[in-house]
């Protein structure tokens, strides 16, 4: 019958089809190229105008600030500048910039450059600002102007003493860009980023990589690799999949049920690194049970920390034990214990406070930026605080609209919130959130109402001092003041982690949680 | 047929016009503010303030809707606040790569749905027909993203016949080989569900028109078997079927959302699926307009193709 060949022939096309399957493998990453994936597509490569850990991955390797973090601490370091004074008063920085760097485009790096970069960003009259907006121009808010004295000196004049200062200017809102490429690009630049760093911008395909390559003449020794590939791979299962096939070297934030299955299947390598992250429970100091103290220790006393890091978090995340997290090792208070998991001592304050079965309204997010598992860690809480009695509903809320709600304040939406921060500088989680000025009333962050005249007073003192041994007492102070005051309750410290193939060397993740492949290489097959 | 065709590209303008306002509209409802979104933990309500009157969304939305159409009617999409770019630049960049995917996916469920229904009904209830039956069930019933990990999973990281994503090699990609290469997952899994209900409709109308007496007549006049069912028969059945093959096409272009997701394809849908994601309303203004207007052509050009078939059929 005739129409047996039809579909014969149908077979056949479909066969030809299949013969296409086999095809010649496709160019072999080169031993010298590093391919990383990523886990969005970043919004620009101008670091004044991004504020995702996503973006600063690539513009760390593209700029170089005038300071940045020593290798492995969260100290400061000199980068473009050799080394700087401080005034008596704390309220001028003086830079001397590191000798004849030169950006990528071959622009000379000069005072004249610097001052372009904050001006840019601080100044609405500059004939740039308009390539903005710069969402975090508010870390350098205390500067008043900047001067450049001379091509290799440049002055930092502040309204008031800020000793935040130096680790702002390390965190990527610090990074200096090229004044010409920002002239020529306009509101383009990032596309087209120009820097001094290690690597220097090659391409942008949308949404299927950023490629930069090795900058020869780098002033801090030129990296081994010949290029870095950065790639989105937004959805986990892709980037996992990837990894497996060997389409990856490098991946960073690993689900833990991941870890797992690339620890059977052989080959990689683990990376975790503690970071200045903290994860919370905001309290409802103004009204409701939480207006008791005992009441906010006993809920500190309640939660099971332990079970919740190696239980939910699968391994991903330390004990929080104070408001500075323990990787400022300058600032952190070492003998600082976190409130053990007591259930008896909490039953115990909540009948001393007559809060004994009170109802609470819980806050929390469906997701969002540091928030880790944020459904499951609440329903742990939950049923935490129900073994001391405590009835706990939950109101979950999309992170856009959570944040909107929270950094409102909680008076009248809840009794609690989480919350989770990553910050650079011990100096900015408690200033934005803790202090009486910092209410939501007057535009800041301390949606829970905590109010310690002492606190303030500390918190202002540490800001002003230029000693850092003087910041750091201050600091411990505060944490040993807040641990007992409560106005949260501490749960977590995020481990930051990232998977290598075995022939990725020389890779370090950083407290920071920036990414430096500045000495990373790749060894041969 | 050429004023029915005028009249019917005359009237994209008021769907896309209607489109859009449902857009803004959606945008403006749904919770969370863009300037939230691009500032993260650092929203203070001052920060907030600041930023939404950098990007003009302090002003009432009716103003800002007039804003935005009159610059459409003068060729600028406007900027994306997330990417930092012109809306237009990156839809154009990412609209090639979701028709080239939905194109593909629509031959393919075309060619295999006819093909899969066409024997289904010339053997009804053969060995074929029930085989081609239960793979047409199956396909229908199985979610597309899930298809897609599990073909992954056997022929890129299993079989490594495939790559796992992305449209070219990462690196020294480039070419039509490459691009077949990239393009065959993605395609297949988008098209399965297409597929099935492609056949499920062939073999019902084929079916139909076996028995009809023209048919028989064509058989009693001698013409081979082959002629009666590919000549008479399916051209028949055609006129029933590419309707469907069009509306075929809003669900390929729908489904590229998810497909592009799990693929990683640099596509209009996951550009869309992350423009929602940051509010970024100019972006899925611009996505969801093209994604649009592609679907009212496809299906235009479906009803021309169904009025070619069978003149009968009013224009």
């Amino acid at each position: 019958m005739a129409w047996k060949n039809g579909w014969k022939a149908a077979c056949g096309a479909l066969l030809m089809l299949a013969a296409l399957s086999p095809s010649p493998a496709p160019a072999q990453v080169p031993d010298d190229v590093l391919v990383v994936g990523q886990i969005a597509e970043p919004k620009s490569l101008d670091p004044h105008a991004v504020t995702a850990t996503n973006d600063f991955r690539i513009l760390m390797n593209l700029y170089d600030g005038l300071v940045r973090f020593r290798s492995g601490t969260l100290e400061i370091e000199p980068a473009l500048a050799e080394k700087w004074e401080i005034s008596p008063d704390g309220k001028t920085y003086t830079f001397t910039l590191r000798r004849g760097v030169k950006f990528h485009d071959g622009t000379p790096f000069d005072a004249e450059a610097v001052k372009f970069n904050f001006d840019r960003m601080l100044d609405d009259k500059h004939p740039q600002h308009d390539t903005g907006p710069f969402p975090l121009a508010f870390f350098f808010s205390a500067v008043e102007r900047t001067e450049a004295a001379d091509p290799r000196t440049v002055v930092f004049h502040l309204k008031e003493p800020y000793a935040p200062l130096l680790s702002n200017l390390a965190y990527p809102t610090g990074l200096i860009v090229s004044p010409e490429a920002v002239r020529k690009g306009g509101k383009d630049y990032g596309r087209k980023p120009v820097g001094t760093g290690a690597y220097r911008f090659t391409e942008w395909q949308s949404n299927t990589k950023v490629v930069v390559e090795r900058n020869p003449d780098y002033w801090n020794g030129a990296p081994k690799l010949q290029a870095v590939i950065f790639r989105p791979l937004t959805d986990a299962n892709t980037r996992l999949t990837e990894l497996l096939a060997g389409g990856l070297d490098l991946m960073v934030e690993v689900p833990p049920d991941a870890v797992d299955l690339l620890g059977k299947a052989g080959g990689f390598k683990l990376h975790e690194q503690a970071g200045p992250h903290l994860w919370f429970l905001i309290l409802n100091t103004r009204e409701g049970p939480f207006k008791d103290v005992r009441v906010r220790q006993a809920i500190n006393y309640a939660i099971d920390k332990e079970a919740l890091v190696k239980g939910v978090l699968q391994g991903t995340a330390t004990v929080a034990d104070s408001i500075v997290p323990a990787a400022f090792e300058w600032a952190h208070d070492d003998k600082l214990q976190p409130y053990p998991h007591d259930p008896d001592r909490a039953r115990a304050l909540l009948r001393e406070a007559g809060a004994e079965g009170a109802e609470l309204k819980f806050l929390v997010a469906e997701g969002g930026s540091g928030m880790l598992a944020p459904v499951p860690m609440a329903t742990a809480i939950q049923a935490d605080l129900a073994k001391v009695g405590l009835k706990v509903t939950i109101q979950t809320y999309e992170w856009n609209t959570y944040l909107g709600l929270v950094n409102q304040g909680l008076a009248g939406k809840g009794d609690m919130a989480e919350m989770a921060w990553m910050t650079n500088d011990p100096d900015t989680l408690p200033f934005l959130t803790l202090r009486t000025e910092a209410l939501p009333e007057n535009g800041g962050f301390n949606s829970g109402y905590y109010s310690n005249p002492e606190i303030d007073k500390l918190l202002l003192q540490a800001r002003q001092s230029t000693d850092r041994d003087a910041r750091a007492e201050l600091y411990r102070q505060v944490q040993r003041i807040v641990r007992e005051d409560a106005p949260w309750a501490f749960v977590a410290n995020w481990k930051q982690n990232a998977v290598t193939t075995e022939r990725v060397q020389g890779f370090e993740l950083q407290p920071s949680f920036l990414l430096n492949l500045a000495h990373v290489s790749k060894a041969a097959q | 047929m050429l004023s029915y065709a005028l009249r019917r590209l005359a009237m994209i303008v008021p769907v896309l016009l209607g489109i859009s306002v449902i857009v803004f509209l959606i945008m403006a409802m749904i919770p969370g503010d863009p300037a939230l979104a691009i500032l993260g933990s650092f929203a203070t309500p001052e920060n907030t303030a600041q930023l939404r009157q950098d990007l003009g969304l302090d002003r009432p939305l009716i103003e800002q809707y007039v804003v935005w159409l009159g610059n459409l009617l003068q060729g600028d999409f406007g900027r994306s606040y997330s990417l930092n770019r012109p809306v237009l630049d990156e839809v154009i960049e990412r609209l090639g790569p979701t028709l080239l995917l939905a194109g593909a996916s629509l031959i393919l469920c075309t060619i295999l749905g006819l093909a899969a229904g066409v024997v289904s009904a010339v053997r009804q209830y053969g060995w074929q027909d029930k085989a081609l039956t239960l793979a047409v069930l199956v396909g229908l019933s199985t979610p597309s993203f899930w298809l897609g990990l599990i073909l992954v999973l056997i022929f890129s990281v299993g079989l490594r016949w495939f790559p796992v994503s992305g449209m070219y090699a990462i690196y020294g990609g480039g070419g039509l080989t490459d691009l077949l290469h990239h393009l065959v997952l993605p395609a297949v899994t988008l098209a399965v569900v297409a597929t099935g209900v492609i056949a499920r409709l062939t073999r019902s109308t084929m079916l139909e028109v076996l028995r009809q007496d023209f048919v028989r007549t064509a058989r009693a006049k001698g013409l081979t078997e082959r002629t009666v069912i590919l000549r008479h028969a399916l051209r028949n059945a055609l006129v029933n079927i590419v309707p469907i093959i069009g509306i075929q096409t809003g669900f390929v272009l729908g489904g590229a959302v998810y497909i592009e997701t799990v693929f990683q394809w640099p596509g209009i849908g996951r550009m869309l699926v992350t423009a929602i994601s940051t509010r970024d309303i100019l972006l899925v203004q611009g996505g969801v307009l093209v994604v649009a207007a592609c679907y009212v052509l496809i299906n235009l050009a479906a009803d021309l193709i169904q009025h070619m078939l069978d003149p009968r059929i009013g224009t």
